[in-house]
């Protein structure tokens, strides 16, 4: 899990966007990850979290399970979580399991 | 594919990593929380929790949680009323908002209501309430369907077995450091009815008092010194406390004569250890060799002794050790007719009945342990409070183990040391 990038707003003093990057297998290891991070960054006042998952092949049961909490958290926040550059199997389980009615995809 | 194939692919998918995971022998508490995920990330559940059932404290503790929040109760008590229709419903989900007739949801209905808890599952294994599980809405915003709740209940059912394994291991455990506290209950009475026994035997002999006592001690240190283990010291020492129980049956004025005894008195007085192999045979000893102590205690390596004039290897080896911790402790204490020996003609007479007497590597064990404590090396001070301090310390005893060690075993680390001379010779 790499945090590819940071934006900060220009008027905001708050920091505005992070992107968060998952591996190539979404589970419980890297799961843990990057809900530790996202919630770092929730914190930290971010108000949008792009979780990248540009190489990741399968998320199970475990990763959809810690995506929810992420959402979750998010939305108790204030936040807004955007999944970038999914697969279309991945897409169809996020679909199908309703995370894609809580986040955006780009 | 349907969807509802793909959802059906999914679940199992899960269902066999729960499996998985719960048959691993993985920390408890990490166990439930990854099922908590599991059957989250199964079904899209936003959020729950995971819940053990104490039957005693009528209460279910949460494990794991969700989503929840961190004001979500950690223990929720049940009545009697709730138990027995968790019980009769079995392992089947309930519906929260259907089923607030129960006292368990009327307690609770607004903290569940709150967090759009939906499904209730108690975990019933074996006809008993292990725990349960809580879970929220669904991220499509859908009710439970049908289906749903049946891999809830499927993945229930697993869970529900892990906690029961984990009460029953609990149990096993409590059982056992309860069966370890009454062993050692039992240990401790045993030997205590040792030394009283001992007491008692010593009591009957006004000249020896203490005498049973001593031969077990100097058995533990002959014991320890050769290298046995903590068990076998012991059960070393037992059979020096016990060596001469068949002298409970001899006659007082025999023991306590002040005299040389007669022929028949004597004859009277060597039928001691046959009788206390009687006496202690039937007692089951946790240290088997117990009896075989008190019956060859008083014989010889050369074949003179009695009762049997047994020969070397057939002397069971635990009474060559009392054998030896006996005639050490006669030889160093007082008796009607005889003053104690010096401990330099002791340690001749060890070194010459070697062989003959004495198992000559458990001679050179009591003398090397002589030597250990009277160097400093062994600072226990087993000797000094048997013997006494000035016994110990009489003038050139150490230069005298020295010696005596190296003739008798030079190729010992310690008695070439010795032979080398290069140890400081300070008496403490």
């Amino acid at each position: 899990m790499i945090i590819e990038n940071e934006s900060r707003g220009s008027v905001e003093p708050k920091p505005e966007s992070c992107t968060i990057a998952a591996g190539d297998y979404l589970n419980k290891l890297s799961g843990e990850e990057i809900e530790y991070e996202c919630r770092r960054r929730i914190e930290a006042g971010y108000r949008e979290l792009v979780v990248s998952f540009s190489k990741t092949e399968i998320v199970n049961s475990i990763g959809i399970s810690i995506l929810l909490g992420v959402i979750d958290t998010a939305a108790n926040n204030g936040a807004r979580v955007v999944f970038s550059d999914v697969n279309q199997d991945t897409t169809d389980l996020f679909e199908m399991l309703g995370l894609t009615k809580h986040v955006t995809l780009i | 594919m349907a969807e509802h194939d793909h959802k059906l692919i999914h679940a199992f998918g899960a269902l066999a990593e729960l499996g998985h995971e719960i048959t691993n022998r993985n920390n408890f508490q990490e166990t439930i929380r990854t099922s908590l995920h599991l059957i989250s990330g199964a079904l899209g559940i936003m959020r729950g929790a995971v819940a053990r059932y104490s039957r005693f404290a009528h209460e279910l503790n949460v494990l794991a949680v969700r989503g929840l929040g961190d004001d979500f109760p950690l223990s929720l008590s049940l009545c009697s009323e709730d138990e027995r229709q968790f019980l009769s419903n079995g392992m089947s989900p309930i519906e929260i908002s259907q089923a607030k007739v129960l006292p368990f949801f009327q307690v609770y209905d607004a903290s569940f209501e709150r967090r759009r808890l939906e499904l209730f599952l108690p975990l019933v294994v074996h006809g008993d309430i292990v725990g349960a599980i809580f879970l929220g809405e669904k991220a499509t915003g859908e009710s439970y369907s049908a289906y749903e709740k049946e891999i809830v209940c499927a993945m229930g059912h697993h869970i529900g077995v892990a906690i029961a394994q984990r009460n029953l291991m609990a149990e096993i455990e409590r059982r056992a450091d309860e069966n370890r506290r009454l062993f050692d209950e039992m240990r401790s009475t045993y030997h205590d009815t040792v030394k009283a026994f001992a007491a008692a035997i010593d009591c009957k002999d006004k000249y020896t008092e203490g005498h049973s006592v001593r031969v077990g001690k100097f058995s533990e240190i002959i014991a320890s010194e050769i290298g046995w283990g903590a068990d076998e010291t012991e059960g070393a020492a037992v059979a020096g406390y016990l060596h001469d129980v068949g002298k409970l049956t001899v006659e007082r004025k025999i023991i306590n004569a002040p005299y040389r005894i007669n022929a028949k008195e004597s004859a009277e007085l060597n039928k001691h250890p046959g009788v206390g192999f009687e006496i202690l045979q039937p007692i089951h000893h946790p240290y088997t060799d117990v009896p075989l102590a008190a019956k060859y205690h008083h014989e010889r390596l050369d074949g003179l002794g009695y009762p049997d004039g047994l020969r070397g290897g057939e002397i069971p080896f635990i009474a060559k050790i009392v054998s030896l911790a006996d005639s050490f402790d006669a030889m160093t204490t007082d008796r009607p007719y005889k003053a104690r020996r010096p401990a330099k003609d002791v340690v001749d007479d060890l070194q010459n009945n070697a062989g003959k007497q004495f198992a000559p590597e458990l001679v050179t064990s009591l003398l090397g342990g002589m030597l250990k404590e009277l160097t400093g090396e062994d600072r226990s001070k087993r000797f000094r409070r048997l013997l006494g301090r000035d016994y110990m310390e009489a003038e050139g005893i150490v230069e005298k183990l020295k010696y005596t060690l190296n003739e008798m075993a030079p190729t010992t680390p310690m008695t070439y040391v010795a032979a080398v001379g290069s140890v400081d010779q300070t008496i403490l």
